[in-house]
This record gives structure tokens, C-alpha cells and sequence, in this order.
């Protein structure tokens, strides 16, 4: 069954001064969690404020919860829950008044926005912290509040901007956990806006790639990967950036990794013999192949053209 | 346990309607003001005048031999002078928000909330404006309701009807100007201390500025650059007090008029999340 759409958005484009950070973007995204990935500047916290009615695009149209962005601002609003990219916090507040205060903002009566705020800071690990003044927070805790902050008011839709950022890992892979758990299990919609490819991957369903303000791919992460077995990592010995020109010469996609380990694209069902057979019409020595599981690093470096 | 085993529940209750979010905003800063202790002295220092000038009253009522003390609308005019220091004062204190709010990056939270910025710059507004009027528009109004109760009659006020509107006019100029000047500036830094210094700047600079120039020149027009000295022309001809203003009273009406605006301009143009710089 396939879930309504929570964002659409028709030609939007937005500009900086003289710089576009949108150009002519069209997008889909459906219900559940979806990733919006793209490098740092691709355009994603310029999306999400235009989304959110902060910032006015030139042109286009946007679409949140089926309601037009221009003309219904406050009622997505507070439908929605957003947790920025940056610190941010109220000042001179602890942590319980602070998610309360957020909560009355958006509309919750105060005694419900106070018992709220208790459980969902239970929720995200702050319980025992929650009469601290926010100031004195350690850059994990300024996360999970800012997370809490978002869901006080139990929103339909999540928009998380970065949401491991700076975080150590046992704390990332909890706030992993927390976000897939969300998503999955609340009922909740999201919308994980990351550099990180494995954050998106571990927990979203759908992901919409953004490079240079433009839409590079966008679907369901299963499909973009494609079956496995179609993909190998692929180490030689030999001139590596003269045999992916060859390769993609044969009509392969290749992209170099950090560790001199080549990921290749073999499309159809020529495989390994195919690599084999170049590798030998070249004079290229094998030193590793292997049928790899395609990642979601395959479809975004296939998607912003990385080599 | 993982910590997401601890639960999180829909929420199934009433929200209240859109437009209320600035009430919650000048609710909330003024209990977080009332937690300050130096404030709460500063309110109740600048309600001692107050109390001077009921005795005053009780005084010029009671006995005849100090009835050079009874009240006329200079009186009520001289207090709300006085009141001026406090005004300073509290502007002060209460001035700084939005310039907190920028260094602790909460605009975004704010208007990612369902509040508008107008709704956020009411919200901000109001504490001010509020505390304001409880230094000089509640004591003034109470001190004619003490001259009614200490004489045991209203001729006084009878004679003196403009009294009410009066009070009101001046009281709410003089907090709206205050109040909408300080948070301009406060909305263009991000210390609270740089804007205190600003704002101290703005009016004591001015007022020397405008003694230095009529100086210089000769001509007291100048004191068209002095905020201070514009409420004065305005206030005395409010309070019908035949003085020789320095410019005339529309002329002082349109400098206030137009430093208000240019504070509400400066507001609208900074709250905001994203600044573009050309």
C-alpha cells in the first residue's frame, strides 16, 4: 500500500544574494522515513526552512501535510516538529521548562505541555538530567533536547536537521535507535536530513538526494540499490584511475573509495567474467574482487557523479 | 534497556487556537524577570516616589499650613518626570531578550513554532511595555485616586478632567518608546550588555548632542536629536504646562512617531532565521 505523500514540492527555487541554493526542485516525500541526503551546501537546511515557511522561495510551489506552505504557515507548523541543525536552546531555562515552554508554544495547554515534557525527556534519555540548566548540557544532551523539543507536541511530521552531529558513538547509535524507533514504532513521519550516508541508511526507508541545490535521486533506498550481486569491490595492481577509464568506457559505473578499493557497477548479468576479461585485455593484475552488497554510498555517489 | 523502551505517547488533547503564542512569550519572561532579585529591588525602588508623593498628598489635605504642597497637575507632571530615571532602569533590565535569544540561536525555534513574527515581537514587547506602565501609569493613576480619598472630594479632579487622558498619553508614549527602542537595538546585537551600553548611549549622546549643537549654534531646534527632550516638549503640552519648547509640539510628535517606527522597521527587518548578506 503505497503511504500519501508529506512533502511535495513543484520547481522550487530559492536564492541566497546571488546564489541559488534551490534551483527547479521536485520532490516527493512519502510517509514514514525518508532521508534527504546531499553534501554540505547541497541545499538541504535551505529546503527544510523553506519547507517550514522560514524562508519565502522565488518560485514554486510546496506542500506539507497536503496544506500550501504560503498559504497555511501555522497550521503545519504546528503539525510539525523541527529540531535544527545548530545549538539552540531558550536562555536562562533547565531542560523540563525549556520542552514545556516549547510545547504551550505550540499550542498544548500548560499542564499537558509540562507532563509532556517529563515523559518525552524520559523518552529521549534525559530523565535524570531534566532539572538541569540547558547551558550546562554536554553536546550529546543539547541533541537529545533539541529532539524533544520537536516531539513535545506529538507531531505528525519530524523534520531532523543533522540530528548526530557531534554526537560520540555509543551516543549516535542511540539517537539512531531512538529516530528508527520513532519512525517505525510511534507512528510518526520523519524526514532525516544528514551528510552521513549510514545514519539515513540505518534508518529511513526512502531517501531524496540533493547536490548543488538540484534533485539528484530520489526513491525507495531498497530500490535505488538495486539487486545484489551486481556490484563488486575491485582492487588491482596497475594504474587505477587508467582502468575505470576503461571500465567505463565498457559502460560500467566505477567510483574510486578511500582505500584504493574500486566499487563497479556491472550491469546486467555479465558479472565478474566481464572484469576479468578487461582486466586481462588491459594487462591489469586482480589482487581482490568481491560481490558486494550495493550501499547507499553506491546510489549517492552514482546520484552527485563522485568519482 | 534501550532508552526508547521508556515510551512515548500520542497526544489526544485539546491545542488551543493560533494567536495566543505572544501572551505565552510576555508570560514567561516576566516570571523569569520576577526570578531576578536586583529587578524585583528595582520595581520596588522606583515605587518610593510613589510614596513621597502620597505623603504630599495626605499633607496638603490634612493640613492647611503646608497647603503650598497641594497638588496641581505640575504635580502629577513632575512625578512622571521623576519616573523617568526608572523608566531608564527597567528598560534596561528588560531589554535585552531578543539579543539573548539571537546568541542562543532560539529565533529559529521560536518561528518554527506556529507564531508569526509579529506574534513574537508582541511577545517581547509586552513584559516591557507592561513593567513600564506599572512605574509611571499605576502610581500616577493611583496618586489622583489617594488626592480623591485624602480630600474626600473630587473638585480637584473635576477641575483637572484632562488629568486621566493625560497620564495615559504620556505614560504610554514614553513606555512605548522606551520599549520599542531598546528591543530594536537589542534585536541587532547578540550581548545584553551591548545593548544596555547602546542604549544608554543613545539617550545620554543625544541629549549632549543636542546641548553641544544649541551651544554652537545658538538655536535650541536641535533639540530635535534628543529623544528626551521631544517627550518633554510633548508632555508638557499634554499636561497644559506653558513652557518655551525648543521646536514645536508637531514637530516633537513626528520625531517620537517616527523613532517608533524606525523601531518597529529595524524589528521587522532582524527577526528572522536566515540573514542574507549581499
Amino acid at each position: 500500500m503505497s503511504t500519501p505523500n508529506v512533502v511535495e514540492l513543484e520547481n522550487v527555487n530559492v536564492h541566497y544574494a546571488k546564489n541559488w541554493a534551490l534551483r527547479d526542485v521536485s520532490a516527493s516525500f512519502p510517509g514514514g522515513a525518508v532521508g534527504l541526503l546531499g553534501p554540505n551546501g547541497a541545499g538541504k537546511s535551505t529546503l527544510i526552512k523553506s519547507v517550514l515557511g522560514l524562508l519565502s522561495p522565488d518560485r514554486g510551489q510546496m506542500r506539507v501535510l497536503g496544506l500550501d506552505v504560503r498559504r497555511s504557515p501555522l497550521q503545519i507548523r504546528s503539525r510539525i516538529g523541527y529540531m535544527p541543525e545548530s545549538d539552540t536552546h531558550f536562555p536562562q531555562m533547565n531542560a523540563v521548562s525549556f520542552v514545556a515552554y516549547c510545547g504551550e508554544l505550540s499550542g498544548l495547554p500548560r499542564a499537558d505541555a509540562m507532563q509532556r515534557a517529563h515523559e518525552v525527556l524520559y523518552y529521549v534519555g534525559l530523565g535524570e538530567a531534566r532539572y538541569r540548566m540547558i547551558d550546562q548540557y554536554s553536546t550529546g544532551m543539547k541533541q537529545r533536547i533539541k529532539l524533544a523539543q520537536a516531539l513535545v507536541h506529538d507531531p505528525d511530521l519530524l523534520f531532523l536537521d543533522e540530528p548526530t552531529n557531534g554526537m560520540d558513538p555509543k551516543g549516535r547509535d542511540e539517537m539512531l535507535e531512538l529516530i528508527r524507533d520513532i519512525a517505525h514504532n510511534k507512528g510518526l513521519n520523519l524526514i532525516l536530513s544528514s551528510h552521513l550516508l549510514p545514519d539515513v541508511e540505518y534508518t529511513c526507508d526512502h531517501v531524496v538526494v540533493l547536490d548543488k541545490g538540484a534533485i539528484a535521486t530520489a526513491g525507495p533506498i531498497a530500490g535505488l540499490k538495486g539487486p545484489a550481486g551486481r556490484v563488486f569491490e575491485l582492487r588491482i595492481k596497475g594504474d587505477t584511475q587508467q582502468f575505470i577509464g576503461v571500465m567505463r568506457e565498457a559502460g560500467l559505473e566505477c567510483h574510486a573509495t578511500d582505500d584504493d578499493v574500486m566499487r563497479v557497477f556491472v550491469p546486467g548479468e555479465s558479472g565478474a567474467p566481464l572484469l576479468f576479461r578487461l582486466a586481462a585485455e588491459h594487462r591489469v593484475q586482480v589482487r581482490h574482487l568481491r560481490a558486494s552488497v550495493p550501499t547507499l554510498e553506491d546510489v549517492f555517489a552514482k546520484a552527485v557523479g563522485e568519482e | 534497556m534501550p532508552i526508547h523502551d521508556q515510551g512515548y505517547r500520542r497526544y489526544e488533547g485539546k491545542r488551543a487556537p493560533h494567536g495566543q503564542a505572544w501572551w505565552i512569550i510576555a508570560r514567561t519572561q516576566f516570571l523569569a524577570a520576577l526570578k531576578y532579585r536586583p529587578f524585583v529591588i528595582l520595581l520596588l525602588v522606583s515605587w518610593v516616589p510613589f510614596i513621597g508623593r502620597a505623603v504630599q498628598l495626605y499633607l496638603s489635605t490634612s493640613f492647611q499650613q503646608v497647603s503650598m504642597l497641594a497638588a496641581t497637575a505640575q504635580t502629577f507632571r513632575d512625578f512622571l518626570d521623576q519616573q523617568g530615571l526608572f523608566v531608564f532602569l527597567v528598560t534596561i533590565a528588560l531589554g535585552g531578550a531578543i539579543a539573548d535569544d539571537r546568541r542562543a540561536n532560539a529565533l529559529q525555534l521560536y518561528l518554527s513554532k506556529p507564531l508569526t513574527r509579529t506574534e513574537y515581537i508582541i511577545g517581547r514587547l509586552v513584559p516591557a511595555l507592561g513593567v513600564l506602565l506599572g512605574v509611571t501609569f499605576v502610581p500616577a493613576i493611583l496618586l489622583i485616586l489617594l488626592q480623591i480619598a485624602f480630600s474626600g472630594s473630587t473638585t480637584f479632579i473635576g477641575q483637572n478632567l484632562f488629568l486621566l487622558p493625560a497620564i495615559t498619553l504620556v505614560s504610554l508614549t514614553q513606555s512605548l518608546l522606551s520599549a520599542s527602542t531598546i528591543l530594536a537595538l537589542s534585536s541587532l546585537s547578540k550581548s545584553r550588555r551591548f545593548v544596555s551600553i547602546m542604549y544608554a548611549g543613545l539617550i545620554f549622546f543625544t541629549a549632549a548632542m543636542y546641548q553641544v549643537l544649541r551651544t554652537i549654534t545658538g538655536n535650541r531646534a536641535w533639540a530635535a536629536v534628543s529623544p528626551g527632550d521631544m517627550l518633554d516638549v510633548v508632555a508638557d503640552a499634554v499636561f497644559r504646562i506653558r513652557a518655551n519648547p525648543p521646536v514645536p509640539v508637531p514637530v516633537a510628535v513626528l520625531v517620537i512617531a517616527l523613532l517608533i517606527a524606525a523601531s518597529f522597521w529595524v524589528l521587522e527587518r532582524k527577526i528572522r532565521v536566515v540573514e542574507v548578506v549581499a
